[in-house]
């Protein structure tokens, strides 16, 4: 799947987008977000905070328990400041 | 049906054309609102705002909170414009214009768009300042929460 991330996500892990194929065992956005820390520290250092990461599946808002499988392009960001 | 205009530029938005273009051709309007949100300069502080977006995402939600509105109140036209990309103190950043026969549901559209927007739509602004020292992402609100809460689910 692909994974795109915004603002001070996107600096802290030090890139836009990449993909990635996590094991079987990664079920929902939770899972993956703990996943995704043990990747390295940049990682650890964008998602230190769980709470103030927010999760799109398919350009879509999505809670934690949310299942990812067949989601194509999952994008992590903090919370929005438009407006 | 409500005539929605949604649109995510990077362009100047022509406020004032926006609220004549709502009602242009039409007599079934008794009542325009207009929201215009614009870049502060921070009491001289800021040199710009840098407004990040996620393409494709940011057109949908905003469609999306445009389609609500039009479900929950009874407006005739609603149009919704918000920038990305750098925007100087003084410039707009977003524009709603609500239209409808009386003025309430005009009124109660363009607020819940603007809550909404603020809470939902993928954007985030970045500090520039003008002594050059490092930028900064602008931290969300509580209190942008608590206004989308009100209008409950």
């Amino acid at each position: 799947m692909k994974l795109r991330y915004f603002a001070w996500v996107r600096e802290r892990i030090g890139t836009a987008e990449e993909t990635v194929e996590p094991p079987e065992s990664v079920a929902t956005v939770g899972d993956l977000l703990f996943w995704l820390q043990g990747r390295g520290e940049t990682y650890a250092f964008a998602l230190a905070e769980p709470d103030a990461i927010r999760v799109a599946l398919d350009q879509d808002h999505a809670e934690r328990d949310a299942p990812i499988a067949g989601v194509r392009e999952v994008a992590l960001f903090p919370p929005m400041t438009g407006g | 049906m409500a005539t929605l205009r949604t649109l995510i530029t990077a362009d100047p938005i022509d406020t004032a054309g926006e609220i004549a273009a709502i009602q242009a051709g039409r007599s079934d309007i008794g009542a325009v609102v207009s929201f215009t949100g614009l870049c502060r300069d921070e009491d001289g502080r800021l040199d710009a705002l840098e407004l990040e977006h996620y393409p494709g995402m940011a057109e949908k939600e905003i469609g999306r909170i445009a389609a609500q509105a039009a479900e929950r109140w009874e407006v005739g036209a609603l149009t919704v414009i918000h920038r990305h990309g750098r925007i100087r103190p003084g410039e707009t950043i977003v524009v709603v214009v609500a239209a409808s026969v009386h003025r309430h549901a005009a009124f109660e559209a363009a607020e819940f768009v603007m809550d909404f927007l603020k809470t939902h739509a993928p954007f985030w602004k970045k500090e520039h300042a003008r002594d050059g020292s490092p930028t900064g992402w602008v931290a969300a609100k509580a209190s942008d929460d608590q206004a989308r809460d009100r209008w409950g689910d």
